[in-house]
């Protein structure tokens, strides 16, 4: 001990001996603080996750239902007179029956088709009630004329009879049956009039409204006009366009120059400043990734607007990297003992990495690919700027249509002016997106856990 | 249709191909051994090889260069004296009509005399360059198919070509992300170039006022482009994210590697870094309808005025996104530092925490800076938020409480829907691009010179 030449009296030990014990105790004081900060930073950050998601959930739930209309609906031969549908003459060309088929469903969409949906409406509400046209119209969500109209064109023999059709009621209707809007606010500050909210009270009681699961949330396509009506099936697919683009194109690219850079490229400056090149491109903001996709595939190779197409491969450049740089650290992680075995047995450098390397590094490469897809799906910012956030009331056919993704979706859906209504919708979009990209993360883990079990 | 049938033909000559090569080594084989170099499979690989290419370059080129001629030989169907009268948009119209015709769809209306036989000419033209490509394309892989099989012999090194065929391709994927590269920098180069024919680069750099102007209300006068105020607002915003993210991410990584048992490891590090999963819109939609609002009523409360989208609000929520990165990165980087050290540190009498803080920390200082500087640049890059949360107030201004606009929602707002690179108003997003790559380059690759620095010191 370097304490002998100290003095050893009994006094002089205890005094040292109280010091030490003093020290120590601050000296725990401080492990235990420091500890508490760590244990504080898991418990706020733990903290934000459970808040975004409460958040989310409790804004999103309520928009999975939503208020339809039992109506009885009659097909006036009053309102509705008009020519019977165009029948196919002998030797009319396609082009020729397509128009006269246009032209009647023109005259057909010229009707009064608002006169059914009120007097349906007016059918469901009590004997006298007061109530103006337009005011008993708001109730009905404005797509409610063309759906009972394109059954009509299904099926022009309704003619003169009735048919039970469910419509959707509106947003501000669905809204003051929620209970979002405050039933005490002056007639001023209402979206609906006092004569409408009656009714809809009225309906209510009677059964003629009713709230069920909003499928029209899946089966629909953005809608400006009818915004209870709004669904994200055109997202969906958008999303799923640009998901295959990217599976098609990202994977097998990604992988193939991971094993060429980790496996056969020479050590040399180059291959090194395509090393640093990839770790950079790895780091560079999406947005930028949209620029290039502007100026180069919409600008320079013409390609059209829009199109799940460009998303994809504007997506299939940013995933890339951290493909390649996934399987890099897979391979990088199989053991030389493995690949020294292959080539001892006489296999070329190519069998031994397509034969024995790959194989094994197989789960990694999956996980890291599925997790890549899945960063691709959320992103917005660069699809902005290749024009995906164009209104498109379609489903695209094709991955050259016009479309627009969920994230985008979500985008489009928090800039609303009816802000009321629409934040119900967009929380519920991302619910729909968490939920993909939470099922896809999940099916990474159980083929994962299931592949590695079994090499 | 067609595509089926294009997919049909590639299908048989790849088996075709395939099989010739395979059963014809096969048949090298002789029982008093004659050593065959390659296996079977690599010869009717090396067949397939020679027989698909010379068909898909014919298949490329007719997929880059049909639509043209065929579009051509429409114009030629059009008779002179009608070709005279009609201008472009008439022109357009008039092949549509005749391809509409030649599709056997029809067009409605009164077929002018030259349409119907212009349209019959035109669909056998397609139907037989159609034919005709198709069998170019056979022709030559079969021809080629032949001479690939006339190669096969045992001393032919069929593994080794298709082996080198292989390196090809993969050297050509791995191409890409060089391509990918100099795309970015080719066209945010050449647009900011283009900008800078307009606005005076000094104009752009030094200008404190921001203030496009839209190119229908004035011709000549395009509104000023001053970078500072969006600057200003980026590093504002990620100032605010790394002071949320910095501490709380360090800690809990810090916490997570050295304190946690391991099943509380094994359930939190996972929940944490859902949050890096989380799209940025979703961030951006809670900065916006919750932690906007939220603030703003706190501010009152306490009576300070707070605008519900501001930097403060965009900064703290990136900041939430943060920090899983911080903390990954950091927990690799602190595991990485070798044990001797941290035990050394115990025999000497060290608390746990006197070992991180003097010991742990200085020795893993590099790494972590590194890290910080990759969230940094990610704070910079990051959009979305930003664009919903940050409130697009383009000007200059000394506090955190009030709106703000940064580099990337700039971008956004000038370059959405725009393809019509032609004015500053649209290219200024291309010069916007350029410096944040560039600022977010120097960073990453600062960043990763750091990280790698400190991975060879404990290597």
């Amino acid at each position: 001990m370097t304490d002998t030449t100290l003095s050893n009296t009994p006094r002089a030990l205890s005094e040292r001996s109280q010091r030490v014990r003093d020290s120590l105790r601050r000296r725990h004081a401080t492990e235990a603080i420091f500890k508490g900060l760590g244990i504080g930073a898991i418990v706020v950050a733990l903290g934000f996750v459970s808040i975004l998601f409460a958040d989310v959930l409790s804004k999103g739930i309520p928009a999975f239902t939503q208020s339809n209309l039992h109506l009885s609906v009659t097909y006036d031969e009053s309102v509705i007179n008009l020519d019977p549908a165009p029948t196919r003459a002998d030797g009319q060309s396609d082009a020729d029956f397509r128009a006269a088929n246009l032209a009647w469903q023109r005259s057909v969409a010229m009707l009064n088709w608002n006169s059914v949906v009120e007097a349906s409406l007016r059918a469901a509400a009590p004997e006298g009630f007061e109530i103006d046209s337009r005011q008993i119209q708001s109730i009905a969500e404005t797509n409610a004329r063309h759906q009972i109209r394109d059954i009509f064109v299904a099926n022009p023999g309704l003619l003169g009879q009735t048919v039970e059709v469910d419509v959707l009621a509106s947003a501000n209707a669905d809204n003051w049956i929620k209970g979002n809007i405050d039933r005490e606010l002056g007639d001023s500050q209402q979206q609906l009039s006092a004569p409408a909210r009656a009714l809809i009270d009225t309906f209510e009681e009677n059964g003629t409204i009713s709230s069920g699961f909003a499928w029209t949330l899946f089966s629909n396509v953005d809608s400006r006009a009818a915004p209870a009506a709004a669904g994200l099936a055109g997202a969906f697919m958008g999303s799923l366009y640009m998901m295959l683009v990217v599976i098609i194109l990202a994977v097998p690219i990604g992988v193939a120059s991971a094993i060429y850079l980790e496996e056969f490229a020479p050590k040399s400056r180059l291959t090194d400043l395509i090393e640093v090149n990839i770790n950079n491109l790895a780091a560079v903001p999406s947005i930028v990734f949209g620029l290039l996709g502007a100026a180069v595939f919409i600008n320079y190779l013409h390609l059209p607007l829009s199109a799940p197409l460009v998303g994809g491969l504007v997506l299939t450049l940013m995933t890339l990297p951290t493909i390649i740089i996934a399987t890099r650290g897979a391979l990088q992680g199989v053991s030389p003992a493995l690949r020294q075995a292959a080539l001892g047995m006489g296999a070329s450098k190519t069998q031994m990495v397509f034969h024995h390397v790959l194989p094994v590094t197989f789960p990694s490469i999956l996980t890291a690919t599925i997790i890549g897809v899945a960063q691709a799906m959320g992103e917005t910012a660069p699809l902005l700027l290749i024009g995906m956030n164009a209104f498109v009331a379609s489903v695209p056919a094709t991955p050259l249509d016009q479309a627009t993704a969920l994230p985008v979706q979500i985008y489009l859906w928090q800039g609303n002016e009816n802000r009321n209504f629409f934040e119900a919708r967009t929380s519920a979009a991302i619910m729909v997106l968490l939920g993909f990209m939470i099922l896809l993360n999940a099916i990474a883990i159980y083929l994962r856990t299931r592949l590695e079990k079994r090499a | 249709m067609n595509s089926f049938i294009i997919a049909g033909l590639l299908l048989v000559l790849l088996g075709l191909a395939y099989q010739t090569g395979w059963s014809r080594s096969r048949g090298l084989v002789t029982t008093n051994g004659v050593n065959v170099h390659s296996r079977p499979q690599y010869h009717g690989s090396l067949v397939v090889i020679w027989t698909l290419l010379p068909a898909l370059i014919i298949l490329g080129l007719w997929a880059f260069f049909g639509g043209d001629i065929v579009r051509n030989y429409a114009v030629g169907q059009i008779p002179t004296d009608i070709m005279t009268s009609l201008d472009q948009g008439g022109l357009n119209n008039a092949v549509s009509r005749l391809q509409a015709i030649a599709s056997g769809y029809g067009v409605s209306g009164e077929l002018a005399p030259y349409e119907a036989e212009g349209g019959a000419a035109l669909r056998s033209f397609q139907v037989m360059t159609f034919i005709a490509v198709l069998v170019v394309a056979a022709g030559l892989g079969l021809a080629s198919m032949w001479y690939a099989r006339g190669r096969i012999a045992p001393r032919l090194r069929a593994r080794n070509e298709v082996e080198r065929f292989v390196n090809l391709v993969l050297l050509l994927c791995s191409a890409v992300a060089i391509l990918t590269t100099l795309g970015i920098v080719a066209s945010l180069v050449t647009e900011a170039f283009r900008f800078f024919t307009f606005i005076n680069p000094l104009d752009f750099f030094f200008g404190t006022v921001w203030a496009p102007k839209f190119s229908s209300t004035t011709a000549g006068d395009y509104g000023q482009y001053g970078l500072l105020p969006l600057l200003a607002g980026t590093l504002m915003v990620s100032a605010i994210a790394m002071l949320v993210a910095i501490p709380v991410g360090l800690m809990a990584a810090i916490y997570l590697s050295q304190y946690a048992p391991r099943p509380v490891r094994a359930v939190v590090k996972p929940v944490i870094e859902i949050l890096a999963g989380i799209p940025t819109i979703v961030y951006g939609f809670f900065a916006l309808v919750t932690v906007g609002p939220f603030l703003r009523d706190l501010g009152n409360s306490v009576g300070i005025g707070i605008s519900a989208t501001s930097a403060l609000t965009a900064g703290i929520v990136m900041g939430i996104m943060i920090i899983p990165f911080i903390s990954s990165l950091s927990d690799d980087i602190l595991n990485q530092v070798p044990r001797t050290l941290r035990d050394g540190a115990y025999g000497l009498g060290a608390t746990q925490s006197e070992t991180i803080r003097n010991v742990l920390l200085p020795a893993a200082l590099p790494g972590i800076v590194g890290a910080f500087l990759l969230a940094v640049s990610r704070a910079v890059g990051e959009t979305m938020i930003v664009v919903l949360a940050a409130g697009n107030s383009p000007v200059l201004r000394g506090t955190i409480l009030e709106p703000v606009s940064t580099i990337t929602v700039s971008i956004v707002n000038q370059l959405t829907g725009d393809t019509d690179f032609a004015g500053p108003q649209s290219l200024v997003g291309f010069a916007l691009g350029l410096t944040l790559f560039v600022m977010t380059l120097c960073l990453n690759v600062f960043a990763l010179f750091i990280v790698r620095r400190f991975r060879e010191q404990y290597e």
